[in-house]
């Protein structure tokens, strides 16, 4: 079986992010780059499945700028077999434009089964699994935290407002994770060695009309300054009344 | 041609939830702006008294569905039953709530119509007819400022943001809408919902939310946080170390690999205010913080703010305001 999981190349969780001169993009400076921490999830489940054994292959799907070579070899190095970048034009992408890329690369491909977080913590769209699923004519079921593979039918765990829902859907088909599924590993020094011997197939993200602009990037309102109303169960009172006279909360 | 606006109306157990009602709102208001009719959309059985709720909240047209295969939600199902409405409508916009449900629901519409989609909106504007919306990206660091480049669009609101609508009296026409559901058209079947015995309110929509974070100490301290948070009669959130920690379960992780939540009350104890977690809840409307280190960063972005012990405070808050609730 064909396993193959989605990867973005994201500013690191901890970083600051600024709005770059041009007010329509980030600007990269001093910003870590990692991968997708969700897309990393997907990762650790897809060797979990090829680990089990059974002769599966684990293949990761980059769209993205040559720089995210760096977050391919990071994939191979916990344990894809073969990497795929499309090299990104300079056009606008959205979701939708997104997802029209790697469609037409994975329409050569034909995974059994797609992996991928469930959203890209970059833009926070979660709108590329559905998207790319219906190009490709698969089912989709989003926010999985729980997965077993039995043969070609899949029973997932889904994340539901207060609940869990218990989801069947035989493969092909696309799954995106959510948090909570599965620990990703660390890179072993050995992964890092055999990483290197691992090919990264190059190839140009087709180019597709985004359905959607970004118009301009701007910080977010400023919160006013606040206040120290005390220290200790002391100052309880004062922001019960607080809470209570000023912001009619209680 | 398309023009106007259809709202979906989330229910839960056949009731309507807050959400829909802020999409009557923001979507009559949006509709008006874009100068085209405004309508909404619910699934479920017995949908006449929604409609008639709806109604009674100024919606004046109202679409319905009811199929034994849409008592549960699927990705399949709902998607369809929407685009069957859209069909009968023929919206410019498709308005739906951010939420757990929307997060999956909304991509899923933009797929089967094959539109654009701009998801967890807290702002939008209409000029000359062109819609604009804001969302918070970097889970909120920054915000871009979005528009459709085609018609129709998927647009989804984040919850808690938009004022709910009034009631005004008056009815609404109900349209049945028939959808094909025969066959294998859904593909994921839902077989189970596991549900926890008290129904939680999911983060991203909970008015008031309280949350722990190490200085909580250990697992064990966390009905301190539990024990507040019902005296408030809201949610229980968590930091990202104690998730990460195993002290609490990912689906109360708040911030950029968790929940991005607008809650009318954050109440942040012992949670220093890492930059990953300030992006998820700084669009809370009033922020408390509780920590023991007045440098926290946490309480640059606190409204109100008690520099002391966690172990100390939150009792003496979660009682007094019982009191005051009592009087």
């Amino acid at each position: 079986m064909k396993i193959l999981t989605l990867l973005k190349r994201v500013p690191d969780t901890a970083a600051k992010i600024r709005v770059a001169g041009d007010g329509k993009r980030i600007d990269p400076a001093g910003v870590e780059f990692v991968i997708n921490p969700y897309d990393e999830i997907a990762l650790e489940q897809a060797l979990r499945v090829k680990e089990a054994g059974g002769g599966h292959s684990v293949a990761v799907l980059c769209l993205g700028t040559k720089d995210a070579t760096k977050e391919i070899r990071t994939a191979l190095a916990m344990g894809a077999d073969e990497g795929i970048l499309l090299i990104d034009g300079a056009g606008e992408r959205d979701a939708a434009a997104s997802a029209a890329a790697l469609a037409a690369a994975l329409s050569e491909v034909k995974p059994d089964l797609i992996l991928c977080g469930w959203k890209a913590v970059d833009t926070d769209d979660g709108a590329v699994p559905h998207l790319l699923a219906a190009r490709l004519g698969l089912p989709c079921v989003t926010l999985v935290t729980k997965f077993v593979l039995d043969g070609t039918a899949l029973t997932l765990h889904r994340e539901v407002e207060g609940a869990e829902e218990v989801v069947s859907v035989k493969l092909p088909a696309v799954v995106s994770v959510q948090k909570g599924l599965a620990e990703p590993r660390y890179t072993s020094l050995k992964g890092i060695m055999m990483a290197k011997k691992k090919t990264i197939a190059e190839k140009p993200g087709a180019a597709a009309e985004p359905k959607v602009r970004i118009l301009a990037l701007e910080p977010p309102p400023e919160r006013k300054a606040g206040r120290i109303v005390g220290t200790g169960p002391e100052a309880v009172p004062a922001l019960v009344k607080a809470l209570s006279e000023e912001q009619k909360l209680i | 041609m398309a023009s106007g606006v259809l709202a979906f109306a989330e229910s839960v157990g056949g009731k309507l939830k807050k959400s829909a009602f802020e999409m009557a709102s923001a979507g009559r208001k949006l509709a008006e702006g874009l100068g085209g009719p405004f309508s909404m959309f619910v699934i479920g059985a017995g949908p006449g008294e929604a409609a008639a709720t709806l109604g009674r909240h100024g919606v004046t047209k109202v679409l319905t569905a009811s199929d034994p295969a849409l008592e549960r939600y699927s990705s399949d199902g709902y998607s369809l039953a929407l685009a069957a409405a859209a069909a009968v409508a023929d919206p410019a916009i498709l308005l739906l709530a951010s939420s757990a449900m929307g997060k999956d629901l909304g991509p899923a519409l933009a797929a089967r119509l094959g539109c654009g989609i701009i998801t967890d909106a807290v702002d939008f504007s209409v000029t000359g007819g062109k819609l604009a919306a804001r969302r918070p990206v970097y889970a909120g660091k920054v915000r871009a400022l979005a528009e459709p480049a085609s018609c129709p669009v998927v647009l989804s609101l984040r919850p808690n943001i938009f004022e709910p609508a009034a009631e005004n009296g008056g009815t609404a026409e109900v349209v049945p809408v028939a959808v094909d559901l025969s066959g294998d058209r859904i593909r994921a079947v839902v077989t189970a919902i596991m549900a926890p015995e008290v129904r939680k309110v999911d983060l991203t929509e909970a008015d008031i939310i309280v949350s722990g974070g190490r200085g909580m100490k250990g697992p064990e301290h966390f009905h301190l946080v539990e024990d507040l948070a019902a005296a408030l009669g809201g949610e229980v959130g968590a930091s990202r170390a104690v998730v990460d920690a195993g002290w609490r379960p990912h689906a109360e992780q708040v911030g950029q690999t968790g929940k991005t939540v607008s809650p009318k009350l954050y109440v942040a104890c012992g949670i220093s205010g890492a930059i990953q977690h300030l992006a998820g809840m700084s669009s809370a409307k009033c922020i408390v913080a509780v920590n023991k280190d007045p440098e926290a960063p946490i309480f640059k972005v606190a409204d109100y703010g008690i520099v002391g012990d966690v172990f100390e405070v939150l009792p003496a808050l979660a009682k007094a305001i019982r009191e005051k609730k009592g009087a």
